[in-house]
């Protein structure tokens, strides 16, 4: 059931600093309350005087997920003019997450673009001459939303989420077809076959969960592009990192025509490897496209991956490609280093201002060295998550949460011997939270599949 | 030369089921009100299948009855036989069908039209609509009369440009044989009024002494009918009852159909009108699910004084003479003497999308409409419109808001929400399924949820609505008496709950809880209420569904409060939506072209996303401010 509650984290995600989770509707107190700890009283925050700050421990199933400061505001004395919470975070990125879905699993329900502030004016709070930025803030919000969602989620995971939906659709088909007719279509004994569904959909929906859990769900993490002229050993790069030959990799120059993606952890920090095509001026169509789209992988990065060929003298292309990552956040590669160097490191560093690391992929030289350079970025808040991919996959496991439970709630009714009619109502929310995350409404798609399956009418 | 008739209030055009609602809710509110139709002899006719009610169907018969609408009282006088449908499902589904005797529909409904005050019956074709300055100002008949009148009422069902059509004959008739009405179309379009062309069809009708019925099986009604209004009791409406048959197709039928397939009009492009999904005729069922190796067919009387059997399942428009093997090749119906053939409809219709939740059109004041013109399919359908546009004229007359029931409190409220929201491009048809908040939209709670408004209206009289306000105090006193009855985990209890295979008790409850348990119900605790108190057989259901769904129905009420939130904010006639640059394109464009007057409203139409509604929203807050 759609809660009027709403929550998100208030603060920009990252490593640095403290982050807060804000709650604002009528159960705001409830959920605060199911969720916050003191240290030794056991007095609840929705007994205490409104905006007053609180220290003590979220808590989640009764483990402790973090040590926060809490600032209650009763409405209307709230930027939202409703009951508000407001928590301080201390434990980095991934705890402020787990709070936040703590916060979910409370009750409330994720904020949709720009709804804290669309809430503060509906109630009056914001003046009218910021209405236009209220509406350009919506509006721009869930453009970026509805493209991440999508662009965002994997191809096998697109699928299992339609398979389900289609299987959900057609028992719930077969109910209401048989209830719109009883007299043409039998559903006696269903339950018994609906009830195995169930359980194979809620398996499929746990095991989407515990991927969404691990970040696996989308192409979430650092997006990082490996970058550099033809044949200087990218996808040899790639394929260690990864453990496996995904990248084809051969002595021609300009093999790799296509982007390749894999999402990799180093040292527990996620990044979204993106191997791209060698990138030179060529007159050969084929190669231009993947040089373009390489480029334009590049542009959106959070980091570049910059390798170069230590036995070959910088050209133009190279000097062309420092210029490009003079501004973002790279480390330079200088590979091939088993080969006889023409490339000196000091130089390559003054040139760059970034940190040259010498490898050999061939030899697996270096790699550790890369790893820690990498890594100590992120944890020195140098590197940091691409914020609305992070909010694309809370949504998304929170949607596949309310569909789990949905589910459950139908078992639930069949274990009851409640009749076929009331296994559909929960059958169809979970249908419908599925196609938020694909982005796809219910629109008559029931009505049409009725029809389409089943034989009706006089 | 034209010349000026009679002035009224109200112009009713058409006497079907939509008409005769439309024009005895105006007259009843007392508006002088005249109802035109081709054939005076067809009034409330039945031109199709021999019932009222059906799943869903039953629903909507049933609401309109709780808002003082007629079509619920005229088939408990003419039904010959009644049944209730998922009687093993739950109450949300269980919905009532009766066979009605087709002539005795009509005589009855007839009658009361007839004879009641302020109305008025004409036989006349009405082929112009008369707008000055976008207004209603009156008709025009096909002889030249004028008839000055405020509103205008559009009932005119399957009779626009209708064409009947079987094989290779086509008449350009309505249904039997009657005119019908060939110009109206034309004045319609030259209004603005955007025209589609809908289709239908309907079986033979096959002499009973024809048929064969020891080889097909007897269906009964129901031993203990429900009525369909809630102002008769069961008693008052006990009478013997017919019976119907079941038979079915066959692999031979099919090969008939499909041999001559191309013989079909429907396949050969002579029908071009869109069909109801719902009632495929035989052909497209035996072409569209070709591994189905037998379809159902049931025989169904049309009348106690008349041999024609109505055959539900095989409605047709292919040749007579593929016709008459295909009856009879059915077991049964072998020697089967058609008295009518089998046959499509066409006719025009108009896209309901220009119409006000009101069922007035946006464009032209005054001019309201109802039933199968809508888009819509089935008496019932029609009748609830024609109930809504006549009450709805009415209150326009009488300068009053109009009556929108929402989704969230009656069937007659999703129909209409769906058929001005949602572009429907096939005669639409209700269905359970549409009504997304059917466990609170029962047929058994029609009149708890409907009548006070009928009453607000003027169409229930304070007597009934008295009676009504009787019958909740008594379900709100019985239900909290059974909350309230404690019982202790006695032996006589424990002796009485395993008789009825139910789990003994570790600690006391409340007889309510008991009632909750899945294997119990109201009467089966009977042994452990000592002071029960006696109690009308309607007042005990509500109690039993109250108790024993209250989780589910709590549910689907707060989603009820959520739905309700975005329906109550109303939006401005003059709202100018280029004036929102933020809203996506395609979403200004639907806005603009719908005008819809709620955000509720405005967020189901196809191609407005939640964001959109968003922006709205703070648009709308801006807009009131500046006011």
């Amino acid at each position: 059931m759609k809660s009027d509650t709403i929550a998100a984290i208030a603060t920009g995600l990252s490593n640095a600093g403290i982050s807060i989770v804000r709650i604002s509707g009528e159960n705001a107190f409830p959920i605060i309350d199911k969720i916050f700890r003191k240290k030794k009283s056991t007095k609840k925050l929705s007994e205490m005087e409104s905006h007053t700050v609180h220290y003590g421990y979220i808590v989640n199933n009764e483990e402790v997920i973090d040590e926060v400061m809490v600032v209650i505001m009763r409405g209307p004395r709230s930027y939202t003019k409703e009951d508000s919470i407001e928590i301080d975070c201390h434990g980095g990125i991934i705890v402020t997450k787990r709070v936040l879905e703590t916060v979910l699993e409370a009750g409330a329900r994720l904020a949709e673009p720009g709804e804290f502030t669309k809430r503060a004016f509906l109630n009056g709070r914001i003046d009218l001459s910021q209405a236009e930025a209220v509406i350009d803030v919506i509006h721009a919000k869930s453009e970026l939303a509805l493209k991440n969602s999508l662009s965002q989620l994997k191809g096998n995971v697109l699928e299992k989420i339609k398979e389900i939906r289609e299987s959900i659709l057609l028992d719930t088909a077969y109910i209401e077809a048989a209830l719109d007719d009883p007299e043409h279509i039998s559903i006696d004994g269903f339950a018994e076959k609906l009830s195995g569904d169930v359980e194979v959909l809620r398996n499929d929906i746990f095991k989407l969960l515990n991927s969404a859990e691990n970040g696996r769900l989308i192409k979430e993490g650092i997006r990082t592009v490996i970058l550099g002229k033809p044949n200087v050993g990218k996808s040899s790069l790639l394929n260690i990192l990864v453990g496996e030959e995904r990248a084809i990799v051969t002595d021609i120059a300009g093999t790799t025509r296509d982007t390749i993606e894999e999402t990799i952890y180093l040292n527990g920090v996620c990044l979204n490897l993106i191997d791209t095509a060698g990138i030179r001026e060529t007159e050969d169509v084929v190669e231009k496209i993947g040089v373009d789209k390489s480029r334009k992988s590049a542009e959106n990065a959070d980091l570049i991956i910059y390798v170069v060929d230590a036995s070959t003298p910088l050209d133009q292309n190279d000097y062309d490609l420092i210029d490009f990552i003079k501004d973002k956040k790279a480390v330079i590669l200088l590979n091939k280093t088993d080969l006889d160097t023409v490339v000196d490191e000091k130089e390559l560093q003054t040139l760059t201002k970034k940190t040259v690391i010498k490898i050999s992929a061939k030899n697996h030289i270096g790699m550790d060295e890369m790893e820690n350079v990498i890594t100590n970025m992120f944890f020195e808040g140098n590197l940091t998550f691409n914020e609305d991919i992070y909010i694309t996959n809370a949504r998304q496991k929170e949607a596949l949460k309310e569909a789990k439970v949905s589910l459950e709630q139908v078992q639930n009714s069949i274990e009851l011997g409640m009749p076929e009619d009331f296994f559909t109502i929960d059958l169809m929310n979970a249908y419908e939270a599925l196609g938020t995350i694909i982005g796809e409404a219910v629109d008559e798609d029931l009505i049409n599949t009725i029809f389409k399956e089943f034989c009706m009418g006089k | 030369m034209s010349y000026i008739y009679d002035s009224y209030d109200v112009a009713v055009v058409g006497a079907g089921h939509a008409g005769c609602e439309a024009a005895l809710a105006c007259a009843r509110l007392g508006l002088n009100t005249i109802m035109f139709t081709v054939s005076v002899d067809s009034i409330a006719l039945m031109p199709c299948n021999p019932n009222v009610g059906g799943t869903s169907k039953g629903h909507l018969v049933r609401e309109i009855d709780a808002l003082g609408g007629e079509m619920g009282k005229n088939i408990d006088k003419t039904y010959i036989q009644s049944k209730m449908l998922n009687q093993s499902k739950g109450p949300a589904v269980h919905s009532l069908r009766a066979q009605a005797d087709k002539q005795d529909y009509t005589r009855a409904m007839r009658e009361v039209v007839e004879n009641t005050e302020n109305l008025t019956v004409k036989q006349a074709e009405i082929t112009e609509i008369l707008v000055e300055d976008g207004k209603i100002t009156g008709v025009k008949t096909f002889s030249d009369g004028i008839y000055p009148c405020r509103v205008v009422v559009l009932c005119t069902g399957v009779y626009l440009n209708a064409r009947c059509i079987y094989g290779e004959v086509s008449h350009y008739t309505g249904p039997n044989g009657l005119p019908s009405a060939n110009h109206l179309t034309d004045c319609l379009k030259s209004l603005g009024i955007e025209m589609y062309r809908f289709k239908t069809g309907t079986p033979a009708r096959i002499d009973k002494r024809s048929i064969d019925f020891s080889k097909m099986e007897e269906q009964f009604g129901d031993e203990k009918v429900v009525p369909f209004s809630f102002t008769n009791t069961p008693e008052d409406i006990k009478r013997d009852q017919v019976s119907c048959w079941l038979t079915y197709t066959n692999e031979t039928t099919h090969d008939i159909i499909r041999k001559n397939i191309d013989r079909s009009p429907l396949y050969s492009g002579n029908i071009q009108g869109t069909g109801p999904r719902y009632c495929p005729s035989i052909e497209d069922k035996v072409v569209k699910f070709a591994d189905k190796t037998r379809h159902q067919v049931f025989i169904e009387p049309e009348g106690n004084y008349t041999n024609e059997m109505y055959i539900s399942g095989m409605s047709s428009s292919l040749p007579e003479d593929v016709q008459i093997a295909m009856y009879r090749s059915v077991a049964g119906l072998e020697n089967a003497q058609i008295v009518r053939n089998a046959y499509a409809i066409e006719y025009d219709c108009i896209n309901p999308m220009q119409l006000k939740p009101s069922l007035e059109f946006k464009k032209i004041s005054g001019l309201f409409s109802g039933g199968q013109f809508n888009g819509s399919s089935g008496y019932e359908e029609a009748a609830a419109q024609g109930l809504m546009a006549g009450i709805n004229a009415a209150m326009k007359l009488l300068n009053r808001e109009p009556v929108i029931l929402d989704r969230s409190q009656a069937y007659i409220g999703v129909l209409i929400d769906d058929l001005v929201t949602k572009e429907t491009h096939e005669p639409y048809r209700m269905m359970t399924s549409r009504a997304e908040y059917r466990l609170i939209l029962r047929q058994d709670n029609a009149d708890q949820r409907l009548t006070k408004i009928g009453h607000e209206i003027g169409l229930i009289s304070d007597e009934r609505y008295e009676k009504l306000l009787k019958k909740e105090e008594m379900i709100a006193e019985e239900t909290a008496r059974l909350e309230k009855s404690l019982i202790g985990a006695s032996k006589d209890v424990q002796e009485v709950l395993e008789r009825l295979n139910s789990t003994t008790l570790k600690t006391g409850t409340t007889l309510a809880e008991l009632i909750k348990r899945p294997e119990l119900n109201y009467h089966a605790v009977k042994d452990l209420d000592k002071n029960r108190p006696e109690l009308p057989d309607d007042v005990v259901e509500q109690v039993e569904i109250n108790l024993k769904y209250d989780g589910y129905i709590k549910r689907q009420e707060h989603q009820v409060e959520q739905f309700k939130k975005l329906e109550g904010k109303k939006i401005p006639e003059d709202i100018n939506y280029e004036d929102i640059p933020s809203l996506r394109i395609e979403a200004r464009q639907k806005l603009i072209k719908f005008k819809p007057i709620s955000v509720g409203q405005a967020s189901r139409i196809s191609g407005v996303s939640p964001a959109d509604i968003s922006v709205l929203l703070v648009y709308l807050e801006q807009y009131r401010r500046n006011k």
